[in-house]
């Protein structure tokens, strides 16, 4: 399908004493939008966190590469500066800080022009947000799509949105979808960490994911069969009780 | 004895406040250094009567009845040598329905061995307002004592705000106690930011008392330590009135071998009034970080960020 930019090889981690990936491997393509979807507690978040190699979810086994580079222990500024970021699910606020400082700071070019531009795009006036301050003032649903600006200027090669669609409006979410698409015009490329079929939709392809582990991956509309039928049956507790716990695929 | 305008233009220049002061003919100001007032303005509405004592200034200041002050009036506190002692006392009067918004300038940009003592006795009329917007400079190495106490009387609808702020310089030490009594619909906000390193020492004792009827009342204190750094807060809020409220938050990031500590005291003795508090003290949130640290920030240049925005 193309080069990988991101590779996991067989990658397992274990947080309190609890495996929570088990042996993930994984080929990510460049300029593709890849979905990694799944229930709750799936692993999503936590395969996401890893690939940014966030504090915590640095000691694993098997090996990441970036761009055939080997990342494994860097730290996450390390990655960033690679050209790997990533969006929370919940973003972070901060006392005091403006929104403009937040994103001149994610910005690559610094340019200020650049950041009105993208900050009018995702459909929020510059000039009432630059000078707010990133806090609990603003709702999550605008803390949201001030990260995904942050995600724009920051000009990544390999962008991580955690469940990008949470906490947003209907509308707001047209805006999501469509800098996810201007993501991907400008080459970049995308992981949705997603349970939403909305978001699913938004994919190449996808992998589908439980228990910590890989269970499929394919294009989109394979992957979203599952969620039609709530998933695949698996012994996981997931599942709900009467389907049998035999893993097809 | 060198010349007082050369003086004045020093310490105006150091306070960075010398061409908003002289550009202006509606702006009115008291300048002080150490113990002899060296600039001297009012505007119509306001009475300033400064006395000369033998290590200080005492200050009678007055805004009559019904004037508002549009321009901001500033003070000027400070000393050029690196040692010395300045007490102000200041006895401020608002009168009914005036207001005035006051820039206290205290520079010293050489401290070694310097004490700056406030006592203020504040007293805000009916339906006045009074802001009082402290910045201090000091010199590099810190080598000051600042100790501002206050004591502050809200009468009815009054509002009273200060907001403590270190623009340049080291703390020293800095030992900060105001004390406000809050009647019916008065509205108190006080704010203090600021930052310490090396053996800085800072303490902030800051009281409000709700004893009338929807009074309001907010305690705000935001500190950055490093280094050998030492910071208490002592914020107490009390509401004996119906519908009073209030809200105490007081935020410290710590590194390094800084200490800090935070003892909110709230209490209410009125079961329609409500008060609550919020305190975090401790490292830079690890979620903020690695959110900047995923744009490609350092770890210092993210600790940098946050707190640039916490004393913001």
């Amino acid at each position: 399908m193309g080069m990988e930019i991101l590779q996991l090889k067989d990658v397992s981690l274990t947080l309190n004493e609890n495996l929570i990936l088990r042996n993930i491997t994984l080929d990510i393509w460049q300029g593709y939008v890849h979905a990694v979807s799944g229930p709750n507690g799936a692993g999503k978040s936590t395969l996401a966190s890893t690939i940014m190699g966030l504090e915590g979810y640095r000691d694993i086994s098997g090996s990441i590469l970036f761009n055939g580079e080997n990342i494994d222990g860097l730290a996450v500024d390390e990655r960033a500066r690679r050209g790997i970021t990533m969006a929370w699910q919940e973003p972070a606020r901060y006392e005091g800080l403006l929104v403009k400082d937040f994103l001149l700071a994610s910005s690559r070019s610094k340019d200020l022009a650049l950041i009105r531009d993208t900050v009018s795009s995702l459909g929020m006036n510059p000039d009432t947000y630059l000078g707010r301050a990133l806090d609990k003032t603003l709702s999550g649903g605008e803390r949201k799509k001030i990260e995904l600006a942050s995600i724009l200027v920051n000009e990544a090669r390999l962008v991580l949105l955690d469940e990008p669609d949470s906490g947003i409006d209907v509308e707001s979410l047209e805006r999501i979808f469509e800098a996810i698409g201007l993501l991907k015009k400008r080459g970049t490329t995308v992981i949705l960490i997603t349970h939403s079929l909305a978001v699913l939709q938004q994919a190449d392809h996808a992998f589908l994911m439980c228990h910590g582990e890989i269970l499929d991956k394919g294009k989109k509309d394979k992957i979203i069969r599952y969620f039609e039928n709530k998933c695949i049956p698996c012994g996981h507790k997931n599942i709900p009780d009467e389907w049998e716990p035999v893993r097809g695929r | 004895m060198e010349d007082k305008s050369i003086l004045v233009a020093e310490l105006l220049e150091a306070s960075r406040i010398h061409t908003r002061i002289h550009d202006d003919p509606e702006v009115a100001y008291l300048v002080v250094l150490r113990n002899e007032v060296i600039g001297l303005k009012a505007v119509p509405g306001i009475e300033v009567v400064p006395r000369e004592e033998t290590d200080g200034v005492d200050i009678h200041f007055t805004v009559q009845e019904g004037v508002q002050i549009s321009k901001p009036v500033y003070l000027c506190f400070g000393m050029l040598s690196a040692e010395g002692k300045q007490h102000i006392k200041l006895n401020v009067s608002i009168q009914k329905n005036a207001r005035v918004n006051i820039f206290a300038h205290c520079t010293f940009p050489n401290s070694g061995g310097i004490v700056h003592r406030m006592d203020a006795d504040i007293e805000i009329q009916e339906h006045a307002r009074y802001s009082y917007y402290e910045r201090h400079i000091h010199g590099p190495d810190g080598g000051i004592e600042v100790v501002p106490r206050a004591k502050v009387i809200l009468n009815e609808g009054a509002y009273f705000k200060t907001e403590f702020e270190l623009l340049r310089g080291r703390v020293g030490l800095i030992d900060i106690d105001y004390d406000c009594r809050c009647r019916a619909h008065s509205v108190l906000e006080m704010l203090a930011r600021i930052s310490g390193r090396g053996d800085d020492t800072i303490k902030i004792r800051e009281s409000g008392h709700l004893d009338g009827e929807y009074a309001r009342g907010v305690l705000t204190t935001k500190i950055a330590i490093r280094d050998k750094a030492t910071a208490e807060v002592y914020n107490t809020l009390t509401a004996s009135a119906p519908y009073a409220r209030g809200h105490v938050d007081c935020k410290e990031i710590v590194q390094d071998q800084a200490r800090a500590k935070a003892v909110p005291i709230i209490e209410v003795r009125n079961s329609k009034a409500h008060i609550t508090h919020e305190a975090a003290l401790g490292s830079v949130d690890t979620k903020q970080l690695q959110t900047l640290m995923s744009r490609g920030l350092s770890e210092d240049e993210g600790v940098e960020l946050i707190i640039k925005g916490l004393l913001s």
